[in-house]
């Protein structure tokens, strides 16, 4: 049904841009130039035309065509079958299975009416809505085929069209932090009426696990993220402990000593590192470092948990060196060769250059570039499912294993999920938090870089 | 042919007395650049199948001026433009007049030449393709050849029409851009400093063919150099600071300019 | 000229102000140190990640087959002789299979060890058999050698990742005495006794590693308290009597010493049977046979060996018994190792010698069909607006920063918004690479416009104004001029993006593509999973033969990545401008 109709309209639209096309040009005759516009934008012109409403008509129409065949589905059911919305959807697919012939069992007459109607509905929904669409379309046509001629001004309407397509294109970016936004909000919401919000900021304990069913044994859940914050904190300090010294320092290396041809290997070097998908890092994390760094602590005496939070911290310490390096790199290149000719003309050495002017020149793009590293281990999510626990641990002991946002997130979502128990929602809650931190973390970032570059452009 | 240049030496030697007619008129133009203002209330004509020159020191709005003539200032989002532009007695800043269509009748050649990185004949073919003045394959051709030779450039390029503009020198490439601008068959063609990038041989024959084109376009054409509008320009009109200091015929202004900073500019006291 | 030059210069004498001079050198080579170690360190990880998984991976690549002569039975594959090939696939190959395989082993009769026979074989073993008959149906009732694939256990056995093996070649005379079923080997050199001190040592470095860790367990003990203190003292007490044991059994040089499935296994081969020692003494062995010897007679020096295998059976999954089967296969010439097409070639599977990555990789292919067709032109039209079209207002100044914000969200939030978005509230089908793609497409949207933008930036504004001076409209002069010089700009720009793309993993977990999926996907609303997703759900099994499938996986990830950023860069230099 979709198909043909988006064929029909597929084909209307190359044949009305044809049909514009084809009459501009005789209407010019000899002389294209008394055209104001190209035939083809009066081609196009109609080909618009044709293909906006058709395409309106579905989007409202669609919906409205699907509502209409469901009331006539189940106007013959049992109300108490139809009564919920999970009812409704297996009911629904009870009657696809039935017109689709594969139904398992023999079906009931009162399913055997519902879809016999479903079907009748279905078809002359779907013929109201083509009808319409193609009346719809053929008068703008006309409409716009009147129009056409010398003066007609086709190109002028096509562009403002594009415009606004382009325009739709970058709001497509706003929309998604809008839906982000909704998304993690309305569940964030829902959450909170089911668990008190200072409990879920200051709780001490994390431990999702709800009854399903309200029989059923089980804990209600203990949802305080306390653990989660610490666990977080802890795995993204050893991570910047171990990317910020590196990561600067290779960018000041690269940024003032090395020469050209060590800048050409080694940028290669950071950018693979960059490259490597956090899945392969968790890997090797897991299987390689973890068990390694257990080794070797308990051939020192100190028992490692096998899933500890140095492992994670150190592989994801690793993955962002070249985040840091990068982001220091461009901001110490930008500070201006003046300030660095200043320094060498009173005898400093390039060391105490870079210490005492580069450095506190770049510092504020090198606090950013911190931040927006912090932003990424926060986030960070395959790393830590592989290599950190699922334990809450409120610990800030690096060997053994903790939890994070990101870990707990996946965790609860994947799988089977009820979608209104508190557990579900805890994780859209944590999605709130995490978004939100980390949207502000970057947000500050980002202004202060964009206040550096000002200065020195 | 002969007769007439002959007719073009004369036209040069004795100006008609009274004022040709006047292709565009500018009438009490002021530009602004966000706050800032870059012409005040500048008035100028621009005599039919002529060549004006404007000339004055660097920053004094000629080029600015040049640009409002075929509104290549619109594309300067925090630029407005004030006062009264017309062409053939109709207001270019009208809103009813399309812009492009404008542009088709006024083209321009740049300061750097600017040539599209596609082949010469693309370059060429361009304008006429987007103005739906070709009728068919045969008539691009000689649409393109035509514009070519009378920009000088046909017989240099003549194999080498499917390579790259880029590739041809600095004076060439010049000469395609006024290719390019004449292959719309515009009626004023408007040149920001079109030799500042060129040699002197390029220069003297891009001036030498501004002297013939003249024959059927009305060109405005800014200038750094004193000689340069001294040989190619019938007009000229000197700026300074955003106005209009002095218009007349250049033999005039060269000879015995009225005001006291025209002298100074072109015997090189200032500028 | 040296006169001069010492009258006019600063005096050399060790001055404060020299040391100072010299201290301040040290510390600029200092700092210098620092920077080189930091990249060394940085090159040295990513080294160390990267040979990990090629040697964890390459392993996987290849497989070990069993060249099998069987029979293709009319009875068994086609009693009604049909000659059709839906009955041919039905037919009962496994049989065939395993009753050649038992026919190698004539020792082979008890329920018990016919299963632990079939045990060596993958469950997919027929596989190839069925193929060739059901192709070919003319093949029924011929004779045929089929390649036969291995369990992953015998796979890994034969790799030599289940056990170290040590040969020794016999150098006296091997003499048999059989007692019942137990035989007792003698031989006249010494070469029982090289093998009893090995097993000597073995024990000595079990007992070490027993005391270091009872005193290592004795010093967590100190200050513990509680259960949990209770449970290691037990596990303390445990290890204490095991060392007494052990002590015991090593405390005489000469003594003969039980071998126990927690010692290494010694096997001795003999006249095509095996021998498996129960009981070493430096003057020989006792054992229960393996596989019968074919005859009794002494065996002369080279002719016999004594193979040790190092792990000790209860640490092995592999026992002795299919170990000896598999070696006697091997020195039969019949196994060979090969190249496992059927890692490309098939789908997941719970088996992991029958499990490819064929699945992820078509599931990959859909998911960024979808996402580059959405993204590319999305975004490279954001771009145009925004760097052409967008009045300079607060508007856009709001679109500009929250694309810089959105390029930097974690990409688990991202999954969290095809969640909530795409499947609960639109009801699109979950685990499909639909889904997949639009999440991933507005994962690295901002990506790319923020690279088109940079393309349609450096494309120099003199063309447009050319083309805008011949009359061209402002988005003549874009989409004829700006737009294909950027292109390749915007290609770089995407094909990083869509780099990127094929590596994330988190958001798809979130939308329920980490489903265990067989069949391999046949279109964008199929369930079906990808490659990074994949390696991730392979990491978590517990089989050992999935590990090295990880590491392949993510070999063949790491190469898609390669190329296509080799691809990136290739645009770059090729097409790249300066104007």
């Amino acid at each position: 049904m979709t198909t043909a109709y988006f064929l029909i309209l597929a084909l209307l639209t190359v044949s009305w841009f044809l049909v514009g096309r084809q009459r501009a040009s005789s209407i010019a005759g000899a002389d294209p130039a008394s055209l104001h516009s190209l035939p083809s934008y009066h081609g196009l012109f109609l080909a618009a035309l044709i293909c906006l409403p058709m395409i309106l008509i579905f989007i409202v129409g669609a919906p409205l065509a699907e509502r209409y065949i469901e009331a006539r589905a189940f106007s013959g059911l049992d109300p108490a079958t139809i009564s919920d919305e999970l009812g409704r959807s297996a009911v629904l697919r009870d009657i696809q299975s039935v017109l689709a012939g594969n139904y398992a069992g023999t079906a009931t007459p009162e399913l055997t009416t519902a879809a016999s109607a479903y079907s009748s509905a279905a078809s002359i929904t779907s013929w109201l809505l083509l009808i319409a669409g193609i009346a719809a379309a053929l008068v703008a046509a006309m409409f716009g085929f009147r129009l056409i001629g010398p003066e007609f001004r086709a190109r002028n309407s096509v562009e403002r069209l594009v415009k606004y397509i382009l325009l739709a294109c970058s709001a497509i970016a706003v929309l998604t932090t809008v839906g982000i936004v909704f998304s993690v909000v309305f569940e964030t919401i829902q959450f909170f009426s089911k668990v008190n919000p200072i409990d879920f900021l200051f709780g001490l304990q994390w431990s999702p696990q709800t009854a399903i069913r309200a029989d059923q044994v089980g804990s209600s859940g203990a949802f305080g993220i306390v653990p989660l914050v610490t666990g977080t904190l802890l795995i993204t300090v050893i991570a910047i402990a171990v990317a910020g010294p590196l990561g600067l320092f290779a960018a000041i290396y690269m940024a003032e000593y090395a020469s050209p041809r060590t800048r050409s290997i080694v940028k290669p070097i950071l950018e693979i590192l960059a490259g490597i998908p956090t899945v392969v890092l968790g890997f090797f994390a897991a299987l390689t470092v973890a068990p390694f760094i257990r080794g070797s602590g308990e051939s020192i005496g100190l028992s490692v948990s096998s899933e500890s939070a140095l492992a994670a911290g150190l592989v994801m310490g690793m993955m962002i060196i070249p985040f840091v390096s990068s982001l220091s790199d461009d901001v110490i290149n930008a500070v201006p060769q003046s300030l660095r000719d200043g320094s060498y003309a009173m005898g400093a050495t390039k060391s105490e250059t870079i210490k005492k002017v580069i450095l506190p020149a770049a510092l504020p793009g090198i606090v950013s570039a911190f931040m927006l590293a912090i932003s990424r281990a926060v986030g960070e999510t395959m790393i830590v499912v592989m290599a950190a626990g699922l334990a809450a641990n409120l610990t800030f002991n690096p060997l053994e294993a903790v939890t994070t946002f990101t870990v707990q997130i996946k965790t609860i979502l994947v799988g089977d999920q009820e979608f209104d128990s508190a557990k579900t929602l805890s994780a859209f809650a944590l999605g709130f938090v995490l978004f939100f931190f980390t949207l502000v973390l970057n947000f500050i970032a980002l202004q202060i870089v964009k206040r550096y570059r000002e200065q020195y452009d | 042919m002969n007769m007439l240049s002959e007719v073009d030496v004369e036209k040069k030697l004795y100006p008609a007395p009274d004022q040709p007619k006047a292709k565009m008129k500018g009438d009490n133009v002021s530009v602004f650049y966000g706050a800032k203002q870059a012409l005040f209330g500048v008035s100028l004509d621009v005599p039919e199948k002529m060549v004006t020159a404007l000339i004055g020191p660097s920053g004094c709005g000629k080029s600015t001026f040049l640009r409002c003539l075929n509104r290549m200032n619109d594309t300067i989002s925090i630029c407005r433009v004030t006062g009264n532009i017309t062409l053939d007695n109709r207001d270019i800043y009208d809103p009813k007049i399309d812009v492009v269509q404008l542009r088709a009748r006024i083209g321009m050649v740049f300061q750097k030449p600017n040539p599209f990185p596609k082949s010469i004949f693309e370059n060429v073919a361009y304008g006429p393709r987007i103005h739906g003045l070709v009728k068919d394959k045969h008539h691009l051709d000689e649409i393109v050849e035509k514009s070519l030779q009378r920009a000088g450039l046909f017989t240099e390029v003549k194999d080498r029409l499917h390579e790259s503009g880029t590739g041809l020198s600095g004076g060439q490439q010049q000469r395609l851009c006024i290719a390019r601008a004449i292959a719309v068959s515009p009626e004023v063609i408007l040149m920001d400093e079109p030799c500042s990038a060129l040699d002197p041989i390029a220069t003297a024959k891009v001036e030498e063919l501004i002297d013939e084109l003249r024959e059927n376009y009305t060109i405005v054409i800014v200038t750094h150099s004193m000689q340069q509008a001294a040989r190619v320009s019938q007009r000229t009109a000197m700026f300074h600071l955003g106005n209009i200091v002095e218009v007349g015929d250049t033999e005039m202004m060269f000879t015995s300019p009225t005001e006291k900073r025209t002298q100074d500019y072109i015997t090189g006291r200032f500028g | 000229m040296t006169d001069i030059a010492s009258t006019n210069d600063i005096p050399v004498t060790d001055t404060p102000r020299d040391a100072l001079v010299k201290k301040r050198y040290r510390a600029e080579r200092r700092f210098k140190f620092y920077g080189i170690a930091a990249i060394v360190l940085t090159a040295l990880f990513l080294s160390v990640v990267l040979l990990d998984v090629l040697f964890k991976g390459i392993p996987a690549f290849s497989e070990y087959r069993l060249d099998l002569k069987v029979v293709a039975d009319q009875a068994l594959l086609d009693p009604q002789k049909t000659g059709d090939r839906t009955t041919l696939l039905a037919g009962n190959y496994d049989k065939i299979i395993r009753d050649a395989l038992a026919a190698q082993f004539p020792d082979v009769t008890t329920r018990a060890d016919r299963r632990a026979l079939n045990g060596l074989l993958s469950s997919g073993a027929a596989d190839d058999f069925r193929r060739m008959v059901s192709n070919n149906p003319s093949l029924v009732g011929q004779e045929l050698t089929v390649p036969v694939l291995l369990s992953d256990d015998a796979d890994q056995f034969l790799k030599g990742y289940q056990t170290n093996e040590i040969v020794l070649k016999g150098t006296g005379t091997l003499t048999q005495t059989l007692n019942g079923d137990a035989y007792a080997l003698r031989s006249s050199g010494d070469d029982f006794g090289k093998a009893f001190q090995e097993i000597q040592a073995f024990l000595f470095q079990r007992l070490d590693r027993l005391h270091t860790e009872i005193a290592r367990l004795e010093k967590t003990l100190q200050g513990m308290e509680g259960d949990a203190a209770e449970s290691l003292r037990g596990q303390v007490d445990t290890y204490k009597a095991e060392a007494e044991t052990l002590n015991a059994r090593i405390s005489d040089a000469n003594t003969a010493i039980e071998l126990d499935d927690k010692l290494p296994s010694l096997l001795v081969n003999v006249n095509g049977g095996t021998i498996k020692a129960t009981q070493i003494s430096p003057a020989g062995v006792d054992g229960t046979k393996l596989i019968t010897p074919k005859s009794a007679e002494p065996a002369s020096p080279g002719s016999w060996s004594i193979l040790t295998l190092v792990t000790p059976e209860s640490n092995r999954r592999v026992q002795d018994q299919a170990a000896t089967w598999l070696e006697q296969l091997k020195a039969s010439g019949t196994i060979e190792r090969g190249f496992a097409t059927r890692f490309f070639t098939s789908g997941d599977s719970r088996e992991p010698e029958l499990a490819g990555i064929r699945g992820a990789l078509i599931g990959t292919l859909w998911t960024l069909a979808v996402t580059l067709i959405l993204c590319l032109p999305l975004g490279v039209g954001a771009a145009i607006y925004l760097e052409e079209f967008a009045p300079k207002n607060r508007l856009t100044e709001v679109i500009e920063i929250n694309i810089n914000n959105l390029a930097a969200v974690p990409s688990i939030v991202f999954g969290l918004l095809g969640l909530a978005m795409f499947l609960n509230f639109f009801d699109l089908p979950r685990s499909a690479p639909l889904v997949g793609g639009l999440v991933l497409a507005l994962l690295v949207m901002p990506t790319i416009i923020i690279a088109s933008r940079a393309a349609l930036r450096s494309v120099p504004p003199s063309i447009k104004e050319a083309a805008l001076g011949v009359g061209a409209s402002h988005q003549q002069a874009i989409f004829h001029h700006v737009l294909p010089l950027a292109m390749p700009g915007i290609m770089t720009g995407t094909i990083i993006g869509m780099a990127h793309a094929l590596g994330e993993t988190a958001p798809l977990l979130m939308i329920g593509m980490v489903a265990f999926i067989v069949d391999i996907p046949g279109g964008i609303t199929d369930a079906s999973t990808v490659l990074p997703v994949q390696i991730y759900l392979w990491s978590d099994l517990p089989e050992v033969a999935f590990q090295a499938k990880t590491a392949a996986a993510i070999l063949v990830l790491l190469v898609f990545l390669f190329v296509m950023n080799a691809a990136a860069i290739m645009l770059r230099r090729r097409f790249e401008r300066r104007w």
